[in-house]
């Protein structure tokens, strides 16, 4: 059985992705399964998709465990441990990056045996909505990868799970696929079925039998307060607001007031200063500010200036 | 017949599609708004001719479903989780009018703490609600259920609500290969609705669900009620062979897979039974003679078909996706019941797991295995036990160390 799992962010296509995975698989007449995995969270925040396909009908369940493939959209995930996108690799697993970086430079920096694989971001990307296009990389790769998915099967797939948008962006899509397809030709077929986990020989697991405590510590109560600021919801954003200083009037902290995370706070001098571990860019700010002294940024961008790359 | 990939909320709305409801009030809820959705897009396009009406509240959906059954049209809905627990007044109420109509429980473990992810604990809220239950495992039969609900609701040995429930996220939100049936095929299948006696005309006056004020009359109606469920056990068996006949796909009451000839098997219900039927597989392969049985029909309890099934086995692991406080498992206990008479019973063995869409493993399953091999040889059978891993135990200490159950405790103490 061939078991992927894709990492992105919501709002990038990723589960989207996932089903064309899926239906391109369904279309070479394997069984598949395919499912995008997400909680209470929001635009921004990691999300994965996971699809399994093989020849008999699927059984297994739930999050991939033990996966063949692990495609990553968006490559700031990959130092997100919440992410999760190391979950459950083994050293035959095999790792799709879409990144300008080389897989020499991720091998590195990760210090992982796995087969690495990159291929770089379909074009500059400005704004998050544009980000979608990476996905299609990322299925144009995974299809070449597995290397039992035909241009024919993966364009019908990518028809079809795109049905609803104009003709324009389904050709572009479409474009932006083959192309990654074609560039990974010598990779064909690089991926692994997996097999079933043995009822012979399995890593033994300890059950614990939890001890019975008092409501005083077994109730589902927080007692700390700022716990909250633990969650660095920062992390989802992919449009920054960005406080221009000249044009700030120290209004009556409009952007503050209107800020849905109290992300915005007043520093000595009265100016609204911007909590980018918190902030989750909603751009709410953006549009309250009666002076148009907020303006937005690409993350992506940031974060590469940050380090100075 | 086209065979497509259809998430289980799809594949439901599909069932209610071929069954050309005539009726649909909705309320949307996670994980279940999808279904509502899909059928709302099918009734604009007019691809469906009927109503479809959005309510206040699951208590009002309910009541308007009912409300609408009595008028002897076929009425489809669907909710699931706390929303299913807000309408159950109505829940209790209606299915005691006699009337038939088809809701979809999508389920999701219940408040509090509060989740998104699946266990039984509210479908199970319903158990006896009067409404009949059926429990899909794949999308396939998330559709093939629902047809097969409306015809047994409406079969007038029966006459009886039906729920058909499906799993949150491990069903709703996951695509699988579904064959839609042909429209005219699962027409013929389900048959125009004979409504018999149920009707609603103003010039015709007539009082449904009456008042009862005597214990003996109201035994009565009660009773009536609880034979009707049952009678539901022949008229399934009846529609599945129907089913079998026109599309090719066979539904026992409780599926047997490799169960025949085993000495342990795993009892279970619900979509994590698939799990199971890997596990299988596998323990097959290693030796072990070792099977599951999966209840589709939780109500009525197809009590006389487990009997038969379980009779010579060694030993049988009940894994409940849910947990009754003070008590346990459900299916355990009512497993346990029908078997307390019997001569060659399996000893019995209760695990909960699965509780908020916790994942089980391979591993757990073949765990359980061994300790069914260890109940049989020893004659000892385990305690019931919550399928928890250390690393699960540390993750939750994790968490109350920044919630600070501690230091609130040390706080208190000085
Ligand atoms: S974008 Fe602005 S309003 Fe939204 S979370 Fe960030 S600071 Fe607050
Ligand atoms: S709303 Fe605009 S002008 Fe007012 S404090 Fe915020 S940034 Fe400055």
């Amino acid at each position: 059985m061939y078991r992927i799992r894709l990492h992105g962010r919501g709002g990038q296509g990723i589960k989207t992705a996932g089903r064309i995975l899926g239906e391109a698989l369904f279309l070479e007449k394997y069984e598949v399964q395919d499912a995008p995995r997400y909680g209470a969270e929001r635009r921004g925040a990691p999300i994965f998709s996971y699809v399994r396909a093989g020849k008999k009908p699927i059984n297994e369940r739930g999050i991939i465990l033990h996966p063949g493939l692990v495609v990553v959209a968006d490559e700031t995930l990959i130092e997100i441990p919440a992410a999760g996108v190391f979950q459950g690799i083994a050293e035959n697993t095999v790792f799709f990056i879409c990144s300008n970086e080389s897989s020499d430079f991720w091998r590195k920096r990760l210090g992982i045996d796995s087969q690495i694989i990159t291929l770089s971001q379909s074009e500059e990307y400005d704004t998050a909505l544009d980000f979608h296009y990476n996905s299609s990389v990322c299925v144009g790769a995974a299809g070449r990868l597995l290397g039992v998915i035909s241009k024919e099967s993966l364009k019908q797939a990518i028809e079809e799970e795109l049905s609803v948008f104009e003709k324009t962006v389904i050709e572009k899509n479409i474009e932006i696929s083959l192309k990654a397809y074609d560039e990974l030709s010598s990779y064909e077929g690089i991926v692994k079925r997996g097999v079933g986990i043995s009822a012979d020989s399995y890593r033994r697991l300890n059950w614990v039998e939890p001890p019975f405590e008092g409501a005083d510590i077994s109730a589902p109560a927080i007692y700390d307060s700022g716990t909250s600021e633990l969650a660095l919801t920062g992390l989802w954003r992919t449009l920054r607001p960005v406080v221009n200083k000249e044009l700030c009037a120290l209004c009556w902290h409009l952007c503050g007031s209107f800020c849905p995370d109290s992300a915005i706070y007043l520093d000595e001098d009265g100016a609204p200063q911007i909590d980018y571990e918190h902030c989750k860019g909603c751009l709410i700010c953006v549009m309250q500010c009666p002076r148009r002294a907020i303006s937005v940024e690409a993350e992506h961008k940031k974060t590469k200036e940050a380090k100075g790359a | 017949m086209k065979r497509k990939l259809l998430t289980g909320n799809a594949a439901a709305a599909w069932g209610a599609r071929l069954a050309n409801v005539d009726y649909v009030p909705a309320f949307p809820i996670t994980p279940q708004t999808e279904i509502i959705e899909t059928l709302a897009g099918w009734f604009d396009e007019g691809a469906l001719k009927g109503r479809f009406v959005t309510l206040d509240s699951e208590h009002s959906m309910v009541t308007a479903a009912a409300s609408a059954a009595v008028t002897g049209v076929r009425v489809f809905s669907a909710t699931s989780s706390q929303g299913l627990l807000y309408a159950s007044e109505m829940l209790y109420a209606v299915s005691g009018y006699r009337v038939p109509w088809v809701l979809v429980n999508v389920s999701r473990g219940l408040s509090s703490p509060v989740t998104l992810e699946a266990d039984h604990n509210d479908i199970f809220a319903l158990r006896d609600s009067g409404f009949l239950q059926l429990h899909a495992s794949t999308c396939q039969e998330a559709l093939d259920m629902v047809l097969m609900a409306y015809q047994i609701a409406e079969d007038v040995r029966v006459r009886l609500p039906v729920i058909v429930n499906i799993d949150g996220f491990y069903l709703s939100f996951t695509r699988e290969p579904v064959e839609i049936p042909d429209e005219n095929k699962a027409r013929e299948f389900i048959g125009e609705f004979d409504a018999h006696n149920i009707s609603f005309r103003a010039n015709v006056p007539l009082s449904h669900a009456s008042a009862v004020l005597q214990g003996s009359i109201y035994s009565y109606f009660r009773y009536e009620h609880h034979l009707a469920a049952i009678q539901a056990i022949s008229v399934f068996n009846e529609s599945a062979e129907k089913f079998e006949k026109m599309f090719n796909r066979s539904y026992a009451l409780i599926e047997s897979y490799m169960a025949d000839g085993a000495d342990y098997v795993f009892i279970m219900i619900g979509s994590f039974a698939t799990k199971a039927k890997e596990a299988v597989d596998m323990l097959r392969e290693a030796g072990s003679l070792t099977g599951l049985l999966r209840l589709r029909m939780f109500r009525p309890f197809p009590e006389e078909e487990m009997k038969k099934l379980l009779k010579g086995k060694k030993a049988a692991a009940v894994i409940d996706q849910n947990l009754a406080p003070g008590k346990g498992g459900v299916i355990y206990t009512e497993t346990a019941a029908a078997l307390c008479n019997e001569k060659e019973a399996p000893f019995l063995i209760s695990y909960i797991g699965g509780l908020g869409g916790r994942d089980i493993t391979a591993e757990e399953f073949y765990e359980i295995e061994k300790e069914m091999r260890k109940a049989a040889e020893t004659k000892k059978p385990p305690m019931a036990r919550l399928l928890f891993s250390e690393a699960e135990l540390e993750a939750v200490r994790k968490l109350q160390g920044i919630a600070g159950v501690e230091k609130k405790n040390e706080q208190r103490k000085n």
